[in-house]
């Protein structure tokens, strides 16, 4: 056994439980309970300490007994330095030390012996360090936007890092601020425009798009490298040089605060990388099956329809996914053109909502929930297809 | 016979693109060339509103003579800043009345009255008069003359389409003190917000790679910030870094880690000490940075991922067998292997970056000094009212975009003529 290894070993292994423990401190205070100190002397030393009797007791126990006492011995430990706490924080404490020891287990003598396994050793938990860093950072204004809007105004006043939720209330009182969101601010009409808006765009696009994608990526003609090279180019033009003269047009013609404006800008934005996504994924359909549809008889719409789309569900599916999410998500062309309540989408209602600087904060949370939650869900569900969307996409964001 | 094939199948693939090409061209290519002629004008927000001609009818009836009716029209240009040219009245009366003193522009005829007005120069305003009589010795109802609504009609300048330009909104832009902090904070924002959003991809992708439990939850949950709404996560953002009730600030100072809260969306600067020297950094405009970087690290992380999947896994077992450190291999085995795809990564994030406008227009607004271009574009048309600077600044953006598109497309045709 190398001292080196030994001692990276017991310095990392008890810093990673630190952080560990730390996150769990942060959401317990986060339920109103009052902690004001990480105890970051005696957790590390006493950290060190119980990795060094992990290691001396090596094989001599059987594994499970070992995790159980030395997970014990750690969560008692907390117990005694930290007074007045629930009996659900330390049973947090005794699982996440469970976990613990549980991945240190395989740093046995045997492993401390060899040559890089310092190396290996640091980093294995920058990488355990980097996923529960990562997880939390991301995970964690998800997780505020939920529990805020279960609470009231007046009680984050009082406490504002009592999140906690109560649920002796009942689920009326509980799901108050949804019901007042959907019933005094009018969220049931902004969600269907959305989805309507969202919809339409995806079907108009299809529409506009597979004959596009279909005579870019098969027929012959003047001018085809340059319809291609111009679509990218094209796409990479932002929305923010469009807003001006568009905003001038679209009030001039009357085409402001209607769901007919914003489908045609929609569709128009999105157009291009729709285009671009299918055109490649009709080139690599193989020419012979469309061949055989010239031979039966086929016209091109004919062709499209009864060779090209049957075989290209997956690209269609992935880019109908993606145009929905950018319409769903989209926000400037919604602040520019909507300033009439009746035709606010999802993400305007949520900005005008914000800017009454009265709104309890309650309700402005359970608004951005309504506008975040169905869109997560379709991510989820649907990710094999909404990946290889925002691969082929991603040009712009 | 072929050519005549060759002809049908131009013919249809002009047929299939056409749709898209007109739609693309009128409402992304059009409105970019209209950017520049708006440009040259000055037109602000007001003068959008087409002039009109407007008239309000008042009825009144005449004391002692229940036989007359008196009949006002507020008549007004609605525009403060354009004349109205040749307008045209109209007004339809009910039977049996006759006006008594008509004006000598208009004229009565078989129930309808026609005036021409002649030209109103901006800010119009007249009051016309008349007073009818009754032919038939009834009285007379307002309620009928109140029903028909009179029509107006001229002619006006759209100011959008007279040939008047003037240079006075690119020597505003650039003559103005705080262009140049305006270039920097938005070239700052942009290559911090490239780099630190490619980095920390690299991270989670090189995390992601390897083997754990969980792996498919994980990289699903890395992209949720790039997948979710923009408006529903900024707003989330600033109740969690609000400096009296947010969520962060009274964590840190529960934990005794700061004295007092940090405005970290409102505060311009903070002087940093490190090792006896003052650094004054750009709070706001940092806090909005790691907004960003938290939104599009996914990106990066998706690419760069898909990247690492492909690299063979006998590189690494032949380093493994020369006993190279994980150091060693990712510099040399994994770093140039996805640096052809950083390159692209930088330049496409870099020229959305240069344009991002919600991020910070939702955050700050644009306010203790993070005022990028596109911000200054919004801020230009539509707070301040000046369409016209507005899309000067918009054309400087077109601008800096070209240059970054030229840079982009060599770099592209570089990397083609390499494979």
């Amino acid at each position: 056994m190398k001292i080196k290894n030994i001692l990276t070993y017991c310095f990392i292994s008890s810093l990673f439980l630190f952080s560990l423990i730390c996150i769990w401190k942060i959401l317990v205070t986060l339920q109103g309970i009052e902690l004001i100190n990480f105890n970051f002397n005696k957790l590390f030393v006493f950290g060190i300490v119980l990795c060094v009797i992990n290691l001396l007791i090596g094989k001599k126990l059987n594994l499970n007994i070992k995790l159980i006492l030395l997970a014990l011995l750690f969560s008692i430990f907390d117990y005694f330095i930290s007074i007045n706490l629930p009996i659900w924080y330390s049973i947090g404490i005794f699982l996440i030390s469970l976990f613990f020891f549980n991945t240190i287990k395989n740093y046995d003598k045997n492993f401390l012996s060899k040559n890089h396994s310092s190396q290996k050793l640091f980093f294995n938990f920058l990488t355990l360090f980097g996923i529960t860093l990562f997880s939390f950072v991301i995970l964690f204004p998800f997780y505020m936007m939920l529990v805020t809007s279960f609470k009231t105004q007046a009680l984050l006043l009082l406490n504002p890092l009592d999140f906690s939720i109560n649920f002796a209330q009942g689920l009326p009182e509980l799901f108050k601020s949804y019901f007042v969101v959907f019933k005094d601010y009018n969220f049931g009409r902004y969600m269907l425009t959305s989805t309507i808006v969202s919809l339409g765009t995806v079907i108009i696009t299809l529409i506009f798009a597979i004959p596009a994608a279909y005579a870019v990526a098969r027929l012959n003609f003047f001018g085809k490298n340059f319809f291609s090279t111009s679509i990218l180019i094209i796409y990479l033009f932002p929305a923010i040089v469009l807003v001006i003269p568009l905003y001038t047009i679209f009030s001039q013609l009357g085409l402001r605060n209607s769901i007919e404006g914003l489908l045609i800008v929609y569709t128009a934005t999105t157009l291009p990388v729709a285009i671009y996504m299918l055109q490649g994924y009709f080139k690599s359909i193989p020419k012979e099956l469309e061949e055989a549809g010239i031979i039966d008889g086929q016209n091109w719409l004919g062709i499209i329809f009864k060779i090209i789309l049957p075989l290209s569900l997956p690209a269609i599916s992935s880019v109908a996914l993606y145009v929905f999410m950018i319409a769903w998500n989209e926000f400037l062309f919604s602040l520019m053109f909507l300033d009439r309540p009746n035709t606010f989408t999802l993400s305007r209602a949520i900005q005008f909502l914000n800017v009454g600087a009265e709104t309890p904060r309650q309700y402005l949370m359970a608004g951005s929930v309504v506008v975040t939650l169905p869109i997560l869900i379709i991510f989820v569900y649907f990710e094999k297809y909404l990946v290889s969307g925002l691969t082929a996409g991603s040009v712009k964001g | 016979m072929s050519s005549k094939l060759a002809k049908i199948e131009k013919r249809t693939a002009y047929l299939l693109i056409l749709p898209s090409v007109l739609l693309v061209f009128s409402i992304i290519l059009f409105p970019i060339f209209s950017n520049i002629w708006i440009s040259f004008k000055n037109v602000k927000l007001k003068d959008l509103r087409i002039p009109e001609p407007r008239a309000k009818k008042l009825v009144k009836s005449i004391k002692d003579n229940p036989n007359q009716i008196k009949i006002i029209y507020k008549l007004r240009n609605s525009s403060l800043t354009q004349e109205i040219t040749n307008v045209k009245f109209k007004d339809r009366y009910p039977d049996n009345i006759e006006p008594t003193n008509l004006d000598k522009r208009c004229e009565f005829k078989q129930k309808l009255l026609q005036c021409e007005l002649g030209n109103w120069p901006k800010k119009y305003r007249e009051n016309l008069e008349i007073v009818f009589q009754n032919t038939n010795n009834q009285e007379i109802s307002k309620k009928g003359l109140k029903s028909y609504k009179p029509k107006l009609s001229g002619k006006s300048q759209n100011i959008l389409l007279t040939y008047e330009f003037t240079l006075n909104n690119f020597k505003k832009v650039i003559k103005d003190k705080a262009f140049i902090d305006l270039l920097s904070t938005t070239f700052y924002y942009t290559f911090f917000g490239t780099i630190g959003a490619i980095v920390f991809g690299i991270l989670a992708a090189q995390m992601v790679n390897q083997k754990f439990f969980g792996r498919t939850f994980m990289r699903s949950v890395l992209l949720f910030p790039y997948v979710a709404p923009v408006v529903a996560l900024a707003y989330t953002w600033e109740l969690l870094l609000d400096p009296t009730s947010g969520t962060l600030n009274n964590l840190l100072i529960n934990y005794q880690i700061i004295d007092g809260p940090i405005n970290l969306l409102g505060q311009k600067y903070v002087t940093l000490n490190i090792l006896g020297f003052d650094f004054k950094l750009r709070l706001a405009l940092t806090t909005v940075i790691i907004f960003e970087i938290w939104r599009y690290f996914p990106l990066a992380f998706l690419f760069i991922l898909a990247r690492l999947q492909a690299v063979p896994k006998e590189l690494y077992e032949a380093a493994d067998v020369d006993g190279a450190n994980p150091i060693q291999k990712f510099l040399n085995i994994t770093l140039p292997q996805i640096l052809a795809v950083i390159s692209i990564l930088f330049m496409i994030r870099f020229i959305w970056n240069f344009n991002k406008f919600e991020d910070i227009f939702l955050l700050t607004g644009g306010a203790s000094g993070t005022r990028t271009l596109p911000i200054n574009v919004y801020q230009q048309g539509f707070s301040i009212g000046d369409i016209g600077m507005g899309s000067a600044v918009s054309i400087v953006i077109v601008v800096f975009l070209l240059i970054f598109m030229f840079i982009y497309f060599k770099l592209l045709g570089k990397r083609a003529d390499e494979n």
